[in-house]
């Protein structure tokens, strides 16, 4: 297969295209997203929630590549949360502090074990809650990327059009509208001084052109899975939509777009709702008590022998 | 051919001639889930593929 727009051998099926054309329509398709949504303003200060993968490390890229084409100093930060996932978090941390030392971006680390005296694998292994891996990593991951990220304009995300579309249907399946709600290009559904907003540059990106992107670029940045993927309800999701995708292309596209016509009714309804301040931590909350301090305490008793 | 299978860390090796799409659909590997390089080029579901040639299927899927 040719590329349709030269000689060249095509790199990617749907659309076709050589390598030189594929990266210019996907950086051409990252930035309209970025302007379309208003995602970054050139004065941003950006903190980048990134991870050593391939999507946040190619939202990183970009991000930082938009802002220099306004100025030549982008107020460009990566944080990574260390879970401490043995075998796979320091594998792409590693990756991470090179990709951010090649580029002069700097690079915050904060860890699961600095913040709440234990890793993420020392949680569920010594069962010190009942909670599958992935909601225990999701709490306090958000807790920590929203509490480190304060200050900043922006907190870039990588989440791709495969993400989107399967947490859409998954709080579909669920009756989740209120998380629903939280979603789009820009997430969340209330603005507040505490909350650093969320904004997704990759949205209309399918996961396959995104590590196809950073495969052609040549970065160094590990394609494995967390290997607590296995418990999470989001693989069995992902998998039934992959299948889907193959056999009617244009699945995922067609439920992200149909949801943005829906989503601006469902924010509206959501606005203001609901949204107080943890009694333990001054975070925003919807409970008197986040999830976080919740998890934080059983963690804290547990390891005390309380 | 040798066929490296990086998510499980694998190699397999296998006689095979035909296209990109015949190989994964033999493995039982959903297209939409991989990039495939073939000497170290990625190619596209219709490049056809010889035996003396080196394989590598590399999983895009992630997240939890």
């Amino acid at each position: 297969m040719k590329c349709r727009l030269c000689d060249e051998k095509a790199v990617l099926s749907s659309p076709n295209y050589c390598k030189k054309h594929f990266i210019e329509y996907f950086e051409r398709k990252v930035f309209r997203t970025i302007e379309d949504y208003g995602l970054l303003d050139p004065s941003d200060s950006v903190c980048v929630a990134a991870s050593g993968g391939k999507d946040s490390t190619v939202a990183l890229y970009l991000s930082f590549k938009y802002l220099q084409s306004f100025r030549s100093d982008p107020k460009v930060t990566a944080l990574i949360i260390d879970e401490g996932i043995s075998g796979y978090r320091n594998k792409t941390l590693d990756d991470l502090k090179r990709f951010c030392k090649d580029a002069g971006i700097p690079l915050k680390v904060v860890s699961f074990r600095q913040e709440f005296g234990r890793t993420l694998d020392q949680i569920i292994t010594l069962r010190l809650t009942d909670q599958k891996p992935c909601t225990v990593c999701g709490i306090l991951r958000r807790y920590l990327l929203n509490k480190y990220s304060r200050g900043f304009d922006k907190l870039v995300t990588g989440h791709n059009l495969d993400d989107e579309s399967q947490a859409i249907l998954m709080n579909l399946f669920r009756q989740q509208t209120d998380i629903l709600a939280r979603l789009g290009p820009v997430s969340g559904v209330s603005r507040d001084a505490l909350f650093v907003q969320r904004v997704k540059p990759l949205y209309f990106c399918p996961e396959k052109e995104v590590a196809l992107y950073a495969v052609l670029k040549g970065f160094d940045v590990s394609f494995t899975e967390c290997p607590y993927v296995v418990f999470a309800y989001r693989a069995d999701v992902r998998d039934f939509l992959n299948a889907y995708e193959q056999a009617h292309k244009g699945a995922k596209l067609n439920i992200v777009r149909s949801f943005l016509k829906v989503l601006p009714e469902l924010k509206a309804s959501y606005s203001g709702k609901g949204l107080r301040y943890c009694e333990s931590c001054g975070e925003p909350s919807s409970q008197r008590v986040c999830n976080a301090c919740k998890l934080a305490d059983k963690i804290i008793i547990a390891r005390d022998g309380g | 051919m040798i066929i490296f299978i990086e998510k499980d860390d694998r190699k397999v090796s296998k006689r095979f001639a035909g296209t990109v799409a015949s190989l994964l659909s033999s493995l039982d590997i959903n297209p939409e889930t991989v990039l495939v390089s073939r000497n170290g080029e990625i190619v596209t579901e219709d490049v056809v593929l010889k035996d003396s040639d080196d394989i590598k299927i590399l999983s895009v899927v992630s997240g939890g």
